[in-house]
């Protein structure tokens, strides 16, 4: 991990402090993304995917949110110690995001060209009326959506379309790291081959590094080159794509494989992970997922544990590890 | 061996009256459904899959075409015989979040149906609450939650709700609408197992309508594939999978991402987004996308072929392509 390293996030904890409590959305979470690479941040529904994004990007809507501790380095400066102003500079512009839904995602009463148009003014202040539709009229190119449909506004897009629009308003200004929070979940699967094809297409053109957030370990295993499972906003497994897919080591990583459908293979029985997750502003003492893993002992709910490395560059925060191998 | 047929639909169709013209949302679709099978119907958002489930059920008036349950022509029974036949014709729905009313109590919801049907009194507390509590463990709802609110609630104990009720009437038909989409892949897989438990025991037939064709194949004894309104085609599970036929589907199984590295999918990427349902052009409906269309695809209703037993297959290529294997 040399020179190309991109960004680093270093024991980022984010907590939202409600009526009802602290929701301790992140409990320091620490990963790196090298220049071009996609890493796969992979997890459940308040698993804290989606607060990682918005914490590196200094999104968290506070109050509630707080950034607690921590650091995010990006090309080798911590971006949380920046000024709103600095922030200003690099949201959208070296670090973009795609969000979830691109139902809700653009603006309705704005056109599509003009919402790719003001990320590319705001971060080139200095270009013309003319030059910035030339801009508008070769990003859209690049998403696959003929020119003529620039000055439309996006009830007239489909949501396949719609997300083309949001990868290029994220894309227009060549970022150098894409947070793409789960890109392709509202779409049909006809569709989200299409976009996930064209996403993999540019990165490679741009040479963008991603941060691909999904639920769906299909999509993961078919785009990332390296994997993070995030369990109750702490990473719990993280290694290269065949480490996680192959080589799983962490319970919670082994039951999520287990409860999909195989496609491939014959199963008569799902084998699903039990009980639910914990609730977020009264985690479990210990190990979070103790009390849905069959192989937790006592131990499992004293201490959490580490974040260990069993083999270069997978790391499995799980102390029964030999355990889980041996009954397997 | 066939099984007994529950539920028989001929040349159903459903269009809808709109400013811009009839959406055809099911267009002349006929299948028939065993006692104790699983018909899974899989297409992508927009095909009329959710349509053809609530038409079965009349809660959609079919425009045309016969519904046969249980032998009895159902198509055309008022409202009172109908309400009495729905005890055994349910339905669970897609969002779990949205399909129960959220100022009914857990046990409110469950018993709700029994008290419409007049299979118990309102002044039979005793007996209703013993059901409720049966029901909630039956599908593994804990009996502490039994006057929680749905709010309190997640959306893997909500969908077991859905469940809980549809399961009060004893029906034996019951359309499943996306019943695990919105859910987690740990709660979906937990829902999964409690569905395919329940028709162990009871024998329900399941009308699986999905858009996950993982989930579909894990579930379904035939699955039928939907596009526009059309079936294009039709086999058991397995045939399916092993010799997809129709091009949508060959697509359609090319573009889901397996959860393996080492799987590489020979993706057929599709070309467009599937064209508007209102007043279709006549002839395939999928040829605007599909890779082998040709002038025959344009020129009027393509009809099912049987391609192997039991697999049927609209397209007017599916005798060529099955003799060049699946492409």
């Amino acid at each position: 991990m040399g020179s190309s390293e991109l960004i680093r996030v270093e024991d980022l904890e984010i907590h939202y402090e409600t009526d009802d409590g602290v929701v301790y959305a992140l409990n320091g979470v620490s990963l790196h993304v090298k220049e071009g690479e996609t890493l796969g941040l992979v997890g459940e529904t308040g698993a804290g995917k989606t607060t990682l994004a918005k914490g590196i990007l200094r999104l968290i809507p506070s109050p509630p949110g707080k950034i607690v501790g921590g650091k995010v380095f990006f090309e080798g400066e911590d971006i949380l110690s920046y000024s709103e102003t600095e922030m200003h500079k690099i949201r959208g512009n070296a670090i973009s995001m795609v969000f979830q839904d691109p139902m809700t995602s653009l603006n309705p009463v704005m056109t599509v060209g003009d919402q790719i148009a003001e990320v590319i003014a705001v971060h080139n202040p200095d270009l013309g009326k003319e030059e910035l539709r030339e801009r508008v009229i070769a990003i859209l190119a690049k998403v696959g959506i003929s020119s003529d449909r620039i000055d439309e506004y996006p009830h007239q897009f489909s949501g396949g379309m719609k997300q083309r629009v949001i990868i290029a308003i994220a894309l227009a200004c060549n970022p150098k790291l894409l947070l793409a929070d789960e890109p392709t979940t509202a779409l049909d699967v006809t569709i989200q081959a299409q976009v996930l094809d064209m996403i993999q297409t540019l990165k490679k053109e741009l040479n963008t590094a991603m941060i691909l957030i999904s639920h769906d370990l299909g999509v993961v295993a078919q785009t990332c080159d390296r994997v993070a499972i995030i369990y109750a906003g702490r990473i719990v497994e993280e290694g290269d794509l065949r480490d996680i897919f192959k080589n799983p080591r962490h319970p919670y990583t082994i039951g999520l494989l287990e409860s999909i459908p195989s496609l491939t293979k014959e199963t008569k029985r799902l084998n699903p992970i039990k009980g639910l997750m914990p609730d977020p502003t009264n985690l479990p003492p210990g190990c979070p997922f103790a009390p849905r893993c069959n192989y937790a002992c006592e131990e499992c709910s004293k201490a959490v544990p580490e974040l260990e490395e069993v083999n270069p560059g997978h790391l499995v925060r799980c102390i029964r590890i030999d355990s889980v191998e041996e009954v397997r | 061996m066939m099984a007994e047929e529950l539920l028989r639909v001929e040349n159903l169709k459903k269009y809808f009256v709109t400013n811009s013209g009839l959406l055809h949302a099911v267009d002349d679709v006929s299948f028939s459904l065993g006692k104790g099978k699983t018909l899974g119907v899989v297409g992508e958002s927009g095909c009329g899959k959710s349509t053809l489930g609530r038409t079965i059920l009349r809660l959609h008036e079919p425009t045309s075409g016969k519904i046969f349950f249980k032998g009895q022509d159902i198509t055309d029974l008022d409202k009172k015989a109908m309400k009495e036949l729905r005890r055994n014709m349910q339905i669970i729905f897609q969002d779990p979040f949205a399909s129960l009313n959220p100022r009914m109590t857990v046990a409110q919801t469950i018993q709700e149906s029994l008290l419409i049907q007049g299979i118990f009194t309102k002044k039979d507390k005793a007996g209703l609450e013993k059901r409720v509590r049966e029901l909630m463990d039956l599908v593994g709802l804990s009996p502490r939650l039994i006057n929680s609110y749905p709010h309190e609630l997640d959306g893997g104990r909500r969908q077991r709700i859905g469940i809980a009720r549809v399961l009060a009437l004893n029906p034996e038909f019951i359309v499943c609408d996306e019943p695990v989409s919105a859910l987690d892949v740990s709660i979906q897989a937990q829902i999964l197992n409690l569905m395919q438990d329940l028709q162990d025991s009871f024998g329900f037939s399941y009308l699986f309508i999905t858009h996950d064709l993982s989930v579909v194949k894990h579930l379904s004894d035939e699955i039928m594939v939907m596009y526009l309104g059309k079936m294009v085609e039709k086999a058991k599970a397995k045939d399916l999978f092993r010799n997809p036929t129709h091009p949508y589907t060959q697509a359609l199984l090319s573009a889901i991402p397996v959860p393996d590295p080492d799987f590489r999918n020979d993706r057929i990427l599709l070309q467009g987004e599937i064209s508007s349902p209102i007043e279709p052009a006549p002839g395939c409906r999928f040829a605007a996308r599909c890779r082998f269309a040709c002038d025959k695809c344009k020129g009027g209703d393509i009809p099912l072929k049987e391609v192997e037993p039991g697999h049927f297959v609209a397209c007017v290529l599916s005798e060529d392509m099955n003799q060049g294997g699946s492409r």
